[in-house]
């Protein structure tokens, strides 16, 4: 039986990188919020330098809601969907507890793909079955509200296009800010010296890329501390700047937030008209349902899109917001795929590195180079940094020098443990017509609701991409001294993915998108939903801080919009 | 930033290998002190408790009780181990950092689920090698070790789990686990792996000093949870637990 609880104005479904940001400016304006959380709250200590704990038993990754409802994969339908793992987090803060915290504002091509593609080098160049279509608004109208959360949670990096002053120091391509970032890049190494160095002998033009990570003394949080255990560690400091350590006790000192952790929603609740009418959510043996004006949904793409699904009513027969059927479609998992593996002849001085500390290279991203000659569009950001730790080390590859045990290998690992690096390449990742996110007809969680599957697949326009920046990345290494190269496969199915994209597309369409403009959805006016499930590309960089801006934006104009969207 | 002060009180209680630290443990142990002087409890027990027992002899068997293993299927292990990363002029390998001992207590937690597929494998490699070279794996020659498990590298070893191949993928990933990892969970005794790779070490903070000197700097030679930031909670500014629910 359900436990009633009183009225809300807004309830959030979910407190990681979008709900975290969004309940700031929401309670800020007075509105009363729930946030619900299938985590709990973490803390500093929780994160140990420990990389069995962190990466081996995937603490704490593995103790919680999204582990018993990881999405089965399968490339396309007649192949059988199997279930991995989950690649994120229930906690208050959610993945922002852990994750690299790279944090790139898109670059302006991703706004308008379509209509930029067709002026520069006319119809025909997008490639067959996608379904991509220009965003229903470009960066400009964004950059606002990147700028609230690079100043709110805390962003270092250096600018590139500060009100159209171009500085070679920051990314020359991206679109141009009205403000510096709050504080200066990561600190430099002997690596990543050596790569930018290397990268301006090839006339490219390197630079230190931005990360939701302090480099200096914030907003009472103290610097990076290199100590080389953030990737999948999570921070000792609280240099990483997660939602849980920023933006929600921020809103929690408003009065205005009451966190709820353990709480599994279940079903969006809707009445007759197709209104929300709030969420019915399970923690412990109890079920709740918790009636707010607006349902805010920020539970990842592949949560928002199974909670969609799972919520069918008189109103929404094939699930709420999905009359149109376009829940689930236009799915992406980001190409991070594809990378590049150097060997060094010297220590490369990485034992205390972290993923957001490296070099960039955005010539060879979105339409940032002539296409005129090219079989593709789109392109990659390449990285490379300065993350490196003995259980991973050890793993590494023999480069064919050596059997991979005994003696021999010994001495190789011994060698060579700290001079190998593995870059990171972001592509730019189309939606296509048979590429989506439904229910799987078998696979169910503990509560017997079926998890989500995916069908998709990488086409020849990301296998293209790969392949293209695999051949750039391999001239960079080999230009700062690298002896020995592998290029791993080109990609097929699109896995699980920590960038994960659509399922909730947001656009004017209401025929092909969910979500209007504002990420409200077209069908159920009062139903608003945070995170990339909205967003209709992927851009070559990593989705959070524009996940971030999008939900502060939507916020605000829930804030300013209150009497309409709620009448 | 308080990373300072615990850098100083680590370098006091660290180093199991140092000179002083073993003619204390010498010393604790004439007196027969050793058990109540570790109850004490201070910073870094754990791994002085650790390396106090192992100090016994280089050769001495499993002490601690065996959590899932054996002690055949661990003796067939430990020779493994010891094969994949043998001690030669590169310094001590996965039998000296203990490697399984750390897979046999990981059999019982995180590697739970591939209970079964060692208890199998291990039984079907001894069968092998008294097949092929008419004794059990961890009484033949190092020569004759390394036959066998090249064959189990090479998918020949009939019967293992999930099969030959997979499973000689399976115990080199977690020899290397134990031979690498925080020696809390029980491997990297000594921190031989550590030492091994060149890795100085974990620490809370590394200054741009430290990351100059890459391999030259000083190992710490301690556990993440030497540092108490790990095993209590700071009291943060912000944010926390403090919140409501």
């Amino acid at each position: 039986m359900d436990n009633n609880l009183p009225a809300a104005d807004v309830v959030i479904v979910g407190l990681g990188a979008a709900g975290g940001v969004a309940a700031l400016p929401l309670a800020s304006a007075g509105l009363k919020v729930v946030g619900l959380e299938a985590g709990g709250w973490l803390d500093p200590s929780d994160f140990a330098p420990d990389e069995i704990r962190n990466t081996q038993r995937n603490w704490p990754q593995a103790v919680q809601k999204a582990a018993g409802e990881a999405p089965t994969v399968r490339a396309t339908e007649s192949d059988v969907a199997r279930q991995g793992g989950h690649p994120m987090m229930n906690a208050v803060g959610g993945t922002t507890m852990h994750y690299w915290a790279q944090s790139w504002r898109l670059n302006p091509w991703d706004f308008n793909v379509v209509s930029a593609t067709e002026s520069r080098y006319g119809a025909g160049r997008l490639p067959a079955g996608t379904t991509v279509e220009d965003w229903p608004f470009g960066y400009d109208e964004l950059e606002p509200y990147y700028d609230k959360v690079e100043y709110t949670v805390g962003v270092s990096g250096q600018a590139g296009n500060l009100q159209g002053r171009i500085d070679s120091r920051g990314n020359i391509f991206e679109g141009q800010r009205q403000r510096a970032y709050p504080m200066g890049p990561l600190r430099a190494s002997p690596f990543t010296e050596l790569m930018g160095g290397a990268a301006s002998n090839l006339g490219w033009n390197p630079f230190q890329g931005p990360a939701a990570i302090t480099s200096e003394l914030y907003d009472g949080r103290p610097p990076c501390q290199y100590h080389g255990f953030c990737n999948k560690g999570g921070c000792h400091v609280q240099s990483k700047s997660s939602t849980a350590f920023t933006t929600i006790p921020k809103a929690l000192a408003t009065g205005n937030l009451e966190v709820m952790p353990f709480a599994r929603v279940s079903e969006v609740l809707v009445d007759d008209e197709g209104r929300t009418t709030g969420v019915r959510y399970i923690k412990g043996a109890q079920t709740y349902v918790q009636p707010a004006r607006v349902v805010l949904l920020a539970s990842y793409a592949y949560e928002n899109v199974r909670l969609l699904l799972l919520s069918r009513s008189a109103a929404f027969p094939q699930g709420l917001a999905n009359n149109a059927g376009q829940v689930g479609r236009h799915y992406m998992s980001h190409h991070q795929g594809s990378p590049v593996t150097a060997l060094f002849p010297h220590d490369l001085h990485n034992w205390y590195g972290l993923p957001a500390q490296g070099v960039a290279i955005d010539e060879w991203a979105d339409d940032n180079f002539d296409h005129a000659e090219m079989d593709f569009i789109g392109g990659a950001n390449l990285w490379v940094h300065t993350d490196r730790k003995p259980i991973s080390a050890a793993k590494m590859s023999t480069f064919g020098e050596a059997r991979n045990w005994g003696s021999d290998w010994k001495a190789f690992i011994r060698r060579n443990a700290d001079r190998t690096n593995t870059a990171y390449i972001q592509k730019t990742t189309l939606p296509y017509e048979d590429n989506y996110l439904d229910l799987d007809t078998t696979v169910k969680d503990s509560y017997g609701l079926p998890v989500i599957r995916i069908t998709a697949r990488y086409r020849d326009n990301e296998k293209r991409i790969a392949a293209f920046a695999q051949e750039k990345m391999e001239q960079w290494y080999r230009q700062a001294g690298a002896e020995k190269i592998i290029k791993s496969g080109l990609g097929n199915a699109m896995g699980a993915s920590t960038h994960a994209y659509g399922g909730t597309r947001m656009g004017a369409n209401r025929e092909t998108n969910v979500v209007d403009q504002w990420g409200f959805a077209h069908e159920s006016p009062n139903l608003g939903i945070l995170g990339a499930s909205v967003m209709g590309t992927s851009g070559a960089r990593n989705p959070t801080l524009t996940v971030q801006a999008l939900s502060w934006r939507t916020a605000e104009y829930l804030v300013n919009n209150w009497r309409s969207l709620t009448a | 930033m308080s990373d300072s002060k615990n850098n100083n009180k680590r370098s006091q209680g660290k180093s199991p290998q140092s000179p002083t630290d073993s003619s204390r443990r010498d010393l604790l142990k004439g007196a027969g002190l050793i058990g109540a002087a570790l109850a004490g409890g201070t910073p870094g027990s754990v791994i002085a408790q650790e390396s106090a027992s192992q100090d016994q002899g280089e050769q001495a068997q499993l002490r601690e009780a065996l959590e899932v293993l054996t002690s055949e299927e661990a003796e067939t292990l430990e020779a493994i181990c010891e094969t994949l990363i043998p001690s030669d002029q590169n310094g001590p390998g996965a039998r000296e950092a203990r490697a399984a001992h750390y897979i046999d207590k990981s059999l019982a937690s995180h590697n739970l689920e591939d209970r079964d597929d060692y208890l199998i494998s291990l039984s079907a490699i001894n069968a092998w090698s008294r097949q092929n070279h008419s004794a059990a794996f961890a009484t033949l020659t190092a020569d004759d070790r390394e036959s066998v498990l090249q064959a189990l590298q090479n998918d020949e070893v009939p019967d293992c789990s999930p099969g030959s191949a997979a499973f000689f993928n399976l115990v080199r990933s977690h020899t290397i686990d134990g031979t690498f990892c925080d020696p809390y969970y029980g491997g990297n005794r000594n921190f031989a792996g550590w030492d091994l790779l060149r890795y100085p070490g974990v620490r809370l903070s590394a200054s741009e000093a430290d990351v100059a000197l890459g391999a030259a700097l000083e190992p710490s030679h301690e556990s993440a949870y030497d540092n108490s930031a790990y095993t209590k909670r700071l009291s943060t500014s912000g944010g926390g637990s403090n919140g409501n629910g």
